[in-house]
């Protein structure tokens, strides 16, 4: 293992049981993501995309093989603030401001009351929302929302950020503003990022490797490191370069069976 | 102004059944009267009447109607009747007493000691019949609220008591609240225990199952998406309690709070009835029966909704506060 390793999964297993049987949702995975990279996971739904982002936030437990982030068991990892994690939906809190949701892992964590204002400040300038500290969520759009959540999850300074179809509820538009927004905050804050996403577009655009999965049993099927330069403007989707990163992802997801039914 | 339109409809339209209702209710108590006063009626003896249909006799005779409508003691008594009753018991009452006072002592008077004590003191005053009710309704559903959150939270909390309370929460509900509160008011009397404290363990008795629906329902509501983000925290149980779920279940309490407080005053008022309170709304419901005083009767049954009514509004004025500055009313 490289010095700048974060996320190190080795022959990685979860099985489920259900009332049908067993069901697969992980099978032999093996991945080593590190610092500063930003992985993306995409396949159709079943895949262990999801799992294998929940098994890295110890939100599910293995069945077999290792895992380890920061060269420490999941849970370690979270008791240490290693991640933080970004759900589908923004999930705010309704009886708070947005200032008090993003305080929320602040209390949680222990942090005193002038820390928390300036991690705030921070976080809200961090992701562009500055000025609606004492705003309601209802009070904000879909994408704003998302971006609060954001803050949220990069309020406590963990290294690592999880990213769970945070766009998927979004449309075109404001997604493809988002992933520009989410590209400049990467290079800013140099997280590790992990994305789930099922766009390939959204996929080949903001990643530095790409993790392509296919289901029963959830397996990685190609790993692609993306030769696109650091610096993307949205029109570099119309590139060679780009298609030829999309062709090859789709590629992969049809050489895992993901379309035949 | 909007919402008053549907209000006084409705209210016309229960008045309207109200009058119409009174003649017909009264008329055979009007007829024997009318009997037994010598005046020409068909049929003429009390016992053939006896065998005649309601319907029959006041096609037979009309003239008896108006002394239906003003009859003394009537089994139904006009709308007017039961106002008049209320205010003589309640305001009147308060006026009266005022006078006595300014008549006592010219120089000393002070309505506010003198007088409003008496109308809280009066025997005969609506206002202390429903202060008798209204003390161990409040305590009884404080007593009862406090005992829903706690059963909800161990509910929530707790496997085995999520498996053993609530059927028993349930068939507690099933049983005629009639049936135990004398026993209970016995027992405690044994024990030693007398006055406010009966009466309200009874209303507790009533109030506290709708706040236990309503708090399991409102401490299960949060998301599995929303248990996931604290735990990525690697928050405390007690941190999941007080950040998360208590506050989500905050809309779902004040629901249950004004069903639990109707409940509370009405589990009051039937401790009241088998007990032979000798004051409190109940009281005044069972005296009116036992001396066939209906007008009594109305005046208690309109006290108690008003009472039910302002004590529902005040869970709503505080709910509305409270919600407000959660933020979550917009």
């Amino acid at each position: 293992m490289s010095q700048d390793t974060v996320i190190k999964a080795e022959g990685l297993n979860l099985v489920f049981e259900t009332n049908d049987g067993p069901v697969h949702a992980l099978k032999d995975v093996d991945l080593e993501i590190r610092k500063g990279e930003f992985v993306s996971f995409i396949g159709p739904s079943g895949c262990g995309k999801t799992t294998f982002l929940r098994c890295v936030a110890a939100l599910e437990q293995p069945t077999g093989g290792s895992l380890t982030v920061n060269g420490m068991t999941p849970d370690e990892a979270r008791r240490n603030r290693a991640y933080g994690y970004v759900f589908q939906a923004a999930g705010l809190y309704p009886w708070r401001t947005i200032a008090g949701n993003i305080k929320l892992p602040l209390e949680i964590m222990g942090f005193d009351r002038a820390e928390q204002e300036k991690r705030v400040n921070n976080v809200l300038q961090l992701v562009d929302l500055d000025g609606f500290h004492n705003k309601y969520p209802w009070q904000l759009s879909g994408g704003m929302q998302q971006r609060a959540s954001i803050a949220r999850a990069l309020a406590f300074d963990a290294d690592i950020l999880l990213m769970d179809e945070p766009f998927g509820a979004l449309d075109e538009i404001v997604r493809d503003h988002l992933n520009e927004q989410l590209l400049q905050l990467w290079a800013r804050t140099n997280k590790t990022i992990g994305f789930v996403t099922h766009s390939i577009p959204e996929a080949v655009y903001l990643s530095t490797k790409i993790v392509v999965m296919s289901p029963r049993p959830g397996r990685i099927t190609d790993i692609i490191d993306s030769p696109l330069p650091a610096e993307r403007p949205l029109d570099i989707r119309d590139t060679p370069e780009f298609l030829a990163v999309a062709h090859r992802v789709r590629e992969g997801l049809r050489a895992g069976h993901a379309y035949d039914d | 102004m909007r919402s008053l339109l549907p209000i006084l409809t409705v209210v016309a339209v229960i008045l309207g059944l109200w009058y119409a209702a009174v003649g017909p209710m009264n008329f055979r108590l009007a007829l024997d009267a009318a009997t037994r006063g010598g005046a020409d009626v068909t049929p003429a003896t009390p016992t053939e009447q006896g065998q005649t249909g309601l319907i029959r006799l006041m096609l037979d005779n009309p003239d008896v109607m108006p002394a239906a409508y003003a009859f003394e003691r009537p089994r139904l008594p006009q709308p007017q009747d039961v106002v008049i009753e209320i205010y003589d018991n309640t305001l009147g009452l308060a006026r009266n007493c005022a006078w006595q006072g300014f008549g006592a002592d010219r120089d000393n008077w002070s309505p506010l000691s003198d007088g409003c004590l008496r109308v809280i003191e009066n025997r005969r005053s609506l206002i202390f019949h429903a202060w008798q009710t209204l003390a161990p309704t409040l305590l009884g559903f404080a007593i009862g609220t406090g005992l829903g959150i706690l059963l909800a939270v161990g509910i929530v909390y707790n496997r085995t008591m999520d498996l053993s309370v609530m059927p028993w929460a349930i068939a507690s509900q099933t049983i005629p609240i009639l049936a135990i509160a004398p026993m209970v008011i016995v027992v405690l009397n044994a024990m030693g225990i007398q006055g406010l404290l009966p009466k309200s363990l009874i209303s507790s008795y009533l109030s506290f199952f709708p706040v236990v629906v309503g708090m399991v329902k409102g401490l299960r509501s949060p998301g599995a998406m929303d248990l996931d983000l604290l735990r990525t925290y690697s928050a405390s149980g007690a941190q999941q309690f007080w950040k998360l779920r208590l506050p989500s279940s905050l809309p779902y309490l004040f629901t249950s709070l004004k069903i639990g407080i109707a409940a509370a005053l009405v589990g009051t008022i039937v401790a009241e009835l088998p007990t032979g309170a000798r004051f409190g709304l109940g009281a005044r419901l069972l005296t009116g029966s036992y001396y066939g005083q209906t007008v009594q009767i109305w005046a208690a049954l309109f006290m108690a909704a008003i009472c039910a009514a302002a004590l529902v509004w005040l869970i709503g004025a505080v709910e509305r506060r409270t919600l407000a500055r959660l933020g979550l009313v917009r």
